[in-house]
């Protein structure tokens, strides 16, 4: 049974100790809000599997652990399979009736960061999903293999300075837009799919509440800010998610049985991209004037995804 | 309840069907699969089973052989039994996990029908693969026909979740020549089968809430070490519950395995060290051989890991001269199963004469006749006191003869 009060933040942020404060994240990495949300939205069992990345090297270090649930991380690129064998052991399990606890009831989640889920672990969760298994994958997208040192993923956007795609005298930084892997995965087929933002906690809650009481293979794809790699201060964490959510950046919204579009917020004063490319260091040489016409084609597919997103919404197609 | 199967006491199957018979008897709970020639049909086979009743379990067909091992990493952290097959690159692609398999103690059964690794692409048997997964902390035990590649993966069940052990074990068998030749096998009742196998004793369950288990944790210089000799240690250690386990089972079946096979070894004088299919071709040899007073025996691994050192030490130290046959490209060096016993023998006192033959890649013919010469060849270095011809030597090539090394003599 998932609880049912999520009015209050500070209740909410408190509710469950399944995800241990103790971790190895950075100060003012998202990734840890995104995952304390996601454990505190349920008051089920969960099975979690973790690809290789910031938040599995932060989380189990032995002798420690900050898994206060069962938790598994084989590689890189298949924690969405390791959770379907998991879930297939829990049917045959039940079937055999060889379960300790029959009736309790159990989800299974798996997260990886941008690079596990839109590059080297693509494979594994498409096969997930295209299999069926009752699980939620939700991927902490920080836009770069940040675990390592900033290297360029899929999930990079243009113009973005990264250690493998570098701004440079001749260069204005990743040259390839972002991969749309909302709209891969709603193509699956997939009963729920949204993008979703820890700034929009209540919207993040009820989306990950939705997913995990979906039955069949949930997608979410949430913003996680990073202090490190974009370059901003540790404390501006949400005000930088803030700005990604206001500017259209990283619009929220959910794909219910890959057609049903709804956009979960809609900014009331829509701000620049300008503005949030600003406030972080990866973008800064985009402000030279050799490289504006970079942040006008940024701002331009913005726009135009938004009115996508708007019309499809209307169209209830 | 899974329907039970009608099973004769002598039945017709080829290796492959032996294997998906014996992993439908074990009530796998889970089986993560991809397809690949020729293990294809053990997944096939086993699918046929899920359609008619035959299983309780889960049969899950995932994308490629990597996530198979994934998949199967999973299900075994979640307590049950669980297996797979596969063969040559797919095996290739699983080897990451294989790793984290071993690495997590996970007592998964892999029947592996052993199949040249590309390029140049290659569908038939050698063992490329079984040579790939040496260091990767799995028992590896070789089935030398079909009848053994059953009787192996029963085995398998029980020696891998045994709690003393609690590590993930292949069983190999010889791509097409014993995975599509079909012959008698002798088979359990269902019953009896799973009597033997017994239920599955989970150990670290994901799916018991009342102590969570994380299971992959990092660690760097200040641990790794530590786990990586205790696996070791683990795998070592093994070689006491296969020796029980395979006497369990000869009680049962009056089949006796032995981790080192001996063929006419009291009083060999030469001998032939091989793996696979390649045993049953030497045994027929030395035979005929020994009818022309030639005392030819052969040693076979059974294990391959954990490697026989003691008793391969103990098979071969009264002979003169051995010749080791490796069925996989060396890679520029000598070949593995010459390396082992080379190091196994160096430990006797006798040290007798070692020399090693690479042969049969890609499904190559290896003949009676060939065995013959190479046990002539063992005999010619015992008369002349020191080894006559290149210590490597590639067995059944095409054109210029290829060999490497000269004995240095004073």
């Amino acid at each position: 049974m998932a609880i049912t009060s999520i009015k209050n933040l500070k209740e909410f942020s408190t509710s469950n100790d399944r995800f241990e404060g103790a971790h190895l994240l950075c100060p003012g990495c998202a990734h840890s809000m995104i995952v304390r949300e996601l454990m505190n939205c349920t008051d089920d069992n969960l099975v979690i599997g973790t690809n290789t990345g910031c938040l599995e090297v932060s989380t189990a270090v032995y002798p420690y652990t900050s898994w206060d649930t069962s938790w598994i991380h084989i590689g890189f690129e298949n924690a969405a399979t390791a959770v379907s064998g998991a879930e297939a052991m829990y049917k045959a399990r039940k079937r055999k009736g060889t379960l300790k606890d029959p009736d309790a009831p159990v989800k299974f989640v798996a997260f990886g960061g941008d690079g596990s889920t839109y590059d080297i672990g693509f494979q594994w969760l498409s096969g997930a999903v295209e299999r069926g298994h009752d699980f939620t994958y939700i991927c902490l997208d920080n836009e770069n293999y940040a675990n390592t040192g900033g290297q360029r993923s899929s999930a990079t956007p243009i113009g973005a300075t990264t250690t493998t795609a570098q701004a440079g005298s001749h260069s204005y930084g990743k040259k390839e837009r972002k991969k749309d892997m909302v709209a891969i995965m709603a193509a699956h087929g997939a009963p729920y799919v949204a993008q979703l933002a820890p700034n929009k906690w209540k919207t993040m809650a009820k989306g990950f509440q939705r997913a995990l009481e979906t039955e069949g293979p949930c997608f979410i794809n949430t913003v996680s800010a990073c202090c490190t790699e974009w370059k901003f201060d540790p404390k501006d964490t949400i005000n930088i998610t803030d700005l990604a959510t206001d500017s259209l950046m990283f619009p929220v919204y959910e794909i219910i049985d890959g057609h049903e579009l709804n956009i979960l917020y809609r900014p009331k004063n829509v701000i620049p991209v300008e503005e949030y490319l600003a406030a972080q260091g990866r973008y800064k040489h985009l402000f030279k004037p050799e490289n504006r016409h970079v942040i006008d084609q940024i701002q331009k597919d913005i726009d135009e995804k938004w009115e996508m997103l708007q019309r499809r919404e209307e169209a209830r197609i | 309840m899974a329907q039970k199967y009608d099973i004769k006491e002598t039945e017709v199957w080829d290796g492959n069907y032996a294997a998906s018979q014996a992993l439908r008897q074990a009530r796998v709970d889970v089986v993560a699969a991809y397809p690949i020639t020729p293990s294809t049909p053990i997944v096939e086979n086993y699918g046929n089973y899920v359609a008619n009743g035959y299983v309780d379990g889960e049969f899950v067909m995932v994308e490629s052989e990597h996530a198979a091992m994934s998949g199967c990493v999973g299900a075994a952290a979640s307590g049950g039994r669980v297996a797979t097959a596969t063969s040559s690159q797919g095996f290739a692609l699983m080897a990451e996990v294989l790793y984290q398999a071993s690495g997590m103690r996970l007592p998964i059964v892999l029947t592996v029908v052993n199949r040249a690794l590309a390029s140049p692409l290659n569908v038939r048997g050698d063992h490329s693969d079984m040579y790939l997964g040496r260091d990767s902390g799995w028992i590896q035990i070789d089935a030398f026909n079909a009848e053994e590649a059953y009787d192996m993966t029963l085995c398998a069940f029980r020696i891998g979740e045994h709690l003393n052990v609690r590590l993930p074990v292949m069983v190999h068998q010889d791509g097409f020549i014993t995975s599509h030749t079909a012959q008698n096998v002798h088979p359990l009742s269902d019953d009896d089968a799973y009597q033997f196998v017994g239920d599955y004793k989970g150990v670290d369950d994901m799916l018991d809430f009342s102590r969570p288990v994380t299971y992959g944790a990092q660690t760097e210089e200040d641990w790794h070490y530590e786990h990586k000799a205790k696996q070791h240690k683990a795998l070592m250690d093994s070689r006491a519950v296969i020796d029980e386990i395979f006497e369990e089972y000869g009680k049962l079946t009056g089949r006796n395995y032995k981790r080192v096979e001996s063929y006419m070894m009291e009083d060999a004088e030469v001998a032939i060290v091989a793996l696979g299919t390649t045993v049953e071709t030497c045994r027929v040899a030395a035979e005929e051989l020994r009818a022309e007073g030639i005392k030819a025996g052969v040693v076979a691994p059974r294990c391959f890991r954990p490697f026989p050192f003691d008793n391969i030490r103990e098979a071969l130290k009264n002979v003169k001269a051995v010749a080791c046959l490796d069925r996989s490209s060396p890679g520029g060096a000598m070949g593995a199963l010459f390396n082992e016993v080379s190091a196994a023998l160096y430990t006797t006192e006798a040290r007798p004469l070692v020399t090693n033959f690479i042969y049969g890649l890609g499904g190559r013919d290896f003949s009676i006749k060939e065995a013959k010469r190479i046990f002539m060849e063992q005999k010619a270095h015992v008369d002349a006191g020191h080894i006559t011809t290149p210590i490597q030597q590639f067995s059944g090539l095409r054109g210029p003869k290829l060999g490497f090394f000269e004995t240095k003599r004073s």
